[in-house]
């Protein structure tokens, strides 16, 4: 409270001047009008203060107005400014802390009511320019309503003068039309006047011909006549012959004959025409048959009634071949058969075609990505695609990261998605459970196999044991049978190499290292193991000594314990066999160190050494 | 090519015989008969005025001269070249005279066509015909020779009238249901008559030898109809050129039309070859229709037009592939043009001093030699298609045409030119 009164404080002052500002210049309440009335007449003007409220309180009436305003301050819920009072008689004191109060919260007040006018103020404002807006708005739509009206009529105009030109148009044409009639009817009247004068003409010129005629050939003209030396002889060389009925007759033969010979000879061209076709539309049938025959035994499995008649028609028509002479035989039957399953052959070899095709276009869809050599076209195509699915995955991407953002930030502020936060945090948790209960056994599996593992290793290691003993014993053998004891040392390591057959470096270093291990060894205090050693042989009979004490300690001991246990057999492994050098680097440091922190044998410590050096 | 030296002639009356052997050309009032090898006269007759109209009997033996103005028609005699014969058609006046196919009767129509009177040669006997129509194309004999048919007009109406040539006898007498009828004309095979209307009315009518009446073709309505007619030799296509630029080519088995052939102005099939011998660009209009002979080998079997109007164009269909092959477009009007008898080539003279010839393999053009402007108004193959005579107003002379393959050199040399 206190710091937000001398954060206020300045602003108070300077507020409090426009404040007071304000209301002289704008009277508006009317219980402040009236209050200046009351106060004008019975409140004297004091000095200090601002020129009207001076008026209202002067040295005077201090107390006249301390009432007033005492009276004003309870009428509107104030706390009294005058002490509580004691007695009747005494004089009610001021109370400055509550006069402080009433002003401390009427200047409150003022500020809230300030505030308040400004919000209304620029409420008002913004409506005030909303109104324009929407008054400018109107009047625009107003102008368009009528701009459109205006269009509206003239469309309508313009519409009603189109009808009316179509109406005219369309009387034109009816006129036209009538014209056109008119001038055909005239055309035909006219055609049957001049046919009908012509007709006249003609007989006039008839007339006047036959008049010509009789004239002119009537007239027995002399001078119509040949003069010829001597008749020749017909081109034939015949006699010309006396026209009797028969010449007549044997003119029509000869002409029905000429007639007949005509259409005979069309009709032999039809024919061989005909036979013409007819060859190429049995070739036609043959290849077909041909053609669909072999693709026969393929749709018999079909369910297709087109395949159905394939077949029947492939049948029928094969023992149809075979009397061919019946093709020759131009019936209609024939004709009609023979049409009839070309037609059909022919409608299936269609579909066949249209089937081949479709296969095609689809091999060629799929052999698309077999081949190699992809043309342009489709790369490209390709290519848009991808770009496309990239744009729209990043898009994708995008809107997932906008999603998840706006989740961030609303459950910054919102219970409900801390809420379901907490859902999925729980949804998690349990899956993380599962998780964990699923690992677990995932665990227990990987150490009862590492148990096995240890134990066939044990075995393994036994196994060697003996080995290495009968070995031991062989070379025992050997060298009292050989040499003197002075060379046996180096003679031991060659042959050593040349019998393990394993990598040499390795051996040579196990060798080399052999007499600082010695003590160690000796310190485990194997009997079985120093007398090994004073025959000079490999360590790993002790490791595995060592490898079996230490499984059967890892046997009673915890998971960790374990895991060394199985850390630690993978080099005594590889001391053995030198193949397997990555189990020993795949070993994790930390529990190497767990393990060789946790045994006492310095003796495997420097084996795994030796093993991570290559 | 070679040309033979300028003879002299008139009204361009100059004919190969039909065997091929002999060339007859008038000069006034004399028929020169050449030899076609040598050019030598052979034999020299006197016609008693100006010969108007020579021809050939279908034997080569006798040539007819008709002297219309007179009424006379003098036929002579190659073999006795004292034989003569005079017939006077007297008041009656003539205006035609043509052999039978037999060679052995003269038809001559008199003025006003009152009738047809056949003389024979061989006999006294005079047969006459009434009521002939004044028409362009009247009588027609059958490629045999055995029939002929005669358009005829009696009381308004048109007839047509086949008679057998060997006896002069009346076979079948019909009427035809024409307007006016204006041309008849037989197909190759003597078997079918083709009978068009008036060019007020597009109409054509097809009859049979015995009369009947097979099939009628009318393509459109109220306009000019047809302007000219044509058999292929074959007797498988009749082509029928009118008035609207286009030939519309009917089949022989359906009597319909199976194509049809415009005259596009522009030419737009990259296949057709136009030969162009200037800028002009051609009018269209449509003269004759002629169809080449037929050929023993399978060939383009084109059909070609002139136009009358402003013909200065040749156009050469494809009748095999039913499509328009080439175009030649001349300078000048095609004054005639016609097929070598032997192969498809088609000469044309455009009465300039050039001849131009056409073969699916090229065109080319020849300038005819001599002094002088030698213009070239009709020309006519001789049988063998080796030679032609190219006829001029006075003169005509020999044109000489060598083998296959000098042509076909020298047509690829002038082909630039066209």
């Amino acid at each position: 409270m206190g710091d937000w009164m001398t954060v206020t404080d300045p602003g108070l002052s300077s507020e409090s001047k426009t404040i007071s500002q304000y209301t002289s210049e704008t009277k508006m309440s009317p219980s402040s009008l009236y209050s200046q009335q009351v106060l004008c007449s019975s409140i004297p003007l004091s000095k200090n203060v601002h020129s009207f409220f001076s008026a209202f309180c002067t040295e005077d009436n201090i107390e006249q107005s301390i009432s007033y305003l005492d009276q004003e301050l309870t009428t509107f819920g104030f706390p009294s400014l005058y002490e509580e009072s004691k007695g009747k008689e005494t004089k009610r004191e001021l109370n400055i802390v509550a006069v402080l109060n009433c002003m401390n919260e009427l200047l409150v007040l003022q500020r809230k009511n300030l505030l308040a006018q400004e919000n209304v103020e620029t409420q008002n404002l913004k409506l005030g320019s909303d109104m324009d807006h929407l008054q400018s708005c109107y009047s625009k739509l107003k102008e368009q309503l009528e701009t459109s009206r205006r269009e509206m009529i003239g469309l309508q105009e313009r519409d009603r003068q189109l009808q009316c030109k179509n109406r005219n148009l369309h009387q034109l044409l009816k006129n036209e039309k009538d014209e056109v009639q008119k001038l055909q009817n005239i055309i035909a009247s006219r055609a049957t006047q001049y046919n009908h004068d012509m007709k006249r003409k003609e007989r006039e010129y008839n007339k006047l011909k036959e008049r010509l005629h009789q004239l002119v050939m009537n007239k027995k003209d002399k001078k119509i006549a040949m003069d010829i030396l001597n008749y020749v002889g017909r081109a034939d060389g015949k006699r010309g012959s006396w026209r009797t009925g028969k010449t007549e007759a044997r003119n029509e033969d000869e002409m029905y004959k000429i007639l007949l010979n005509d259409y005979e000879y069309r009709q032999k061209q039809i024919l061989m025409e005909n036979a013409e076709l007819k060859k190429v539309l049995q070739q036609m049938k043959k290849e077909m048959i041909s053609l669909l025959s072999p693709q026969k035994k393929k749709p018999r499995e079909r369910v297709d009634d087109s395949t159905g008649t394939v077949i029947s028609d492939v049948e029928e028509d094969a023992g149809e071949l075979s009397r061919e002479s019946m093709w020759d035989l131009s019936c209609e039957t024939v004709r009609e058969q023979l049409t009839n399953s070309i037609r059909k052959q022919w409608r299936i070899l269609k579909s066949h075609v249209e089937k081949l095709d479709n296969q095609v276009s689809k091999v060629h869809l799929e052999g698309f990505n077999d081949e190699d050599v992809i043309s342009r076209q489709d790369h490209e195509q390709e290519t848009e695609k991808l770009e496309l699915e990239i744009q729209q995955c990043k898009e994708m991407i995008k809107t997932q990261q906008q999603l998840l953002q706006q989740q961030l930030a609303t459950a910054c502020d919102d219970d409900t998605t801390s809420l379901l936060r907490d859902c999925y945090l729980l949804e998690e948790k349990e899956r993380l459970k599962e998780e964990w209960s699923l690992f677990k056994e995932q665990k227990k599996n990987f150490e009862r196999e590492r148990r096995s593992f240890t134990e066939a290793a044990i075995r393994l290691g036994l196994e060697r044991k003996a080995f290495e003993e009968e070995r031991a014993s062989w070379l025992k053998q050997q060298f009292l049978n050989m040499t003197t004891f002075d060379h046996q040392n180096s003679e031991n390591v060659k042959l050593f190499s040349a019998f393990s057959g394993s990598s040499d470096w390795d051996n040579l270093i196990v060798h080399s290292r052999q007499p600082q291990k010695k003590p160690h060894s000796v310190s485990n205090g194997s009997p079985v193991c120093m007398s090994k050693l004073t025959k000079s042989l490999p360590a790993s009979p002790s490791t595995s000594d060592f490898c079996q004490t230490r499984s059967c300690m890892s046997e009673h001991s915890s998971i960790n314990v374990l895991n060394i246990t199985a850390e630690e057999i993978k080099p005594n492994q590889v001391g053995g066999e030198c193949t397997n050098q990555k189990w020993s680097v795949a070993s994790r440091p930390g529990s190497q160190e767990g393990c060789y922190s946790g045994c006492s044998l310095s003796y495997t410590n420097s084996h795994v050494e030796k093993d991570d050096l290559p | 090519m070679n040309f033979s030296e300028v003879f002299k002639l008139s009204s361009l009356l100059c004919k190969f015989s039909p065997d091929g052997k002999y060339l007859a050309s008038c000069v006034q009032y004399r028929l020169v008969v050449r030899d076609v090898n040598t050019l030598q006269i052979l034999q020299l007759y006197t016609c008693l005025d100006q010969i108007q109209h020579i021809e050939w009997s279908a034997d080569s033996l006798f040539i007819l001269c008709a002297m219309y103005k007179r009424g006379l028609v003098q036929v002579w005699s190659l073999e006795q070249p004292e034989w003569h014969c005079k017939i006077d058609e007297g008041s009656a006046g003539l205006v035609a005279s043509c052999w039978s196919p037999d060679g052995r009767h003269i038809l001559n129509t008199t003025e006003f066509h009152l009738r047809i009177t056949v003389w024979s040669l061989c006999t006294k006997s005079v047969s006459y015909i009434k009521y002939p129509k004044a028409c362009l194309q009247g009588i027609t004999f059958t490629r045999d020779g055995r029939y002929m048919a005669l358009a005829e007009r009696r009381d308004c109406k048109d007839y047509v009238s086949i008679f057998v040539c060997s006896d002069w006898q009346l076979l079948r007498h019909f009427d035809t249901d024409t307007q006016d009828l204006t041309g008849i004309e037989w197909a190759p095979n003597g078997c079918v008559l083709a009978v068009w209307d008036t060019c007020l009315e597009y109409k054509i009518l097809l009859y049979s030898l015995d009369g009947r009446l097979l099939s009628t073709y009318s393509a459109y309505e109220w306009s000019l109809g047809i302007k000219s007619v044509a058999w292929s030799p074959s007797s498988q296509f009749l082509a029928v050129g009118s008035y609207d630029g286009k030939v519309r080519i009917l089949h022989h088995v359906t009597w319909k039309m199976i194509t049809e052939f415009g005259h596009p102005a522009t030419i737009n099939d990259p296949k057709t070859v136009v030969y162009k011998e200037a800028e002009k660009s051609p009018q269209l209009g449509l003269g004759c229709l002629s169809f080449p002979p037929p050929r023993a080998g399978a060939g383009p079997l084109p059909s070609s037009e002139s136009k009358y109007n402003i013909p200065n164009a040749v156009w050469v269909w494809d009748i095999q592939k039913l499509r328009l092959f080439a175009v030649l477009e001349q300078l000048s009007p095609v004054r005639t043009f016609q097929w070598d008898p032997q192969q498809p080539r088609l000469a044309i003279c455009t009465g300039g001093s050039r001849l131009y010839l056409w073969s699916p393999a090229g065109c080319m053009s020849v300038q005819v030699p001599g002094e002088g402007d030698f213009a070239v108004l009709s020309l006519c193959w001789h049988l063998s298609g080796d030679s032609m005579a190219l006829l001029s107003k006075d003169h005509f002379c020999l044109c000489f045409l060598e083998t296959e393959a000098v042509v076909g050199t020298a047509c690829r040399q002038l082909g630039g030119h066209t």
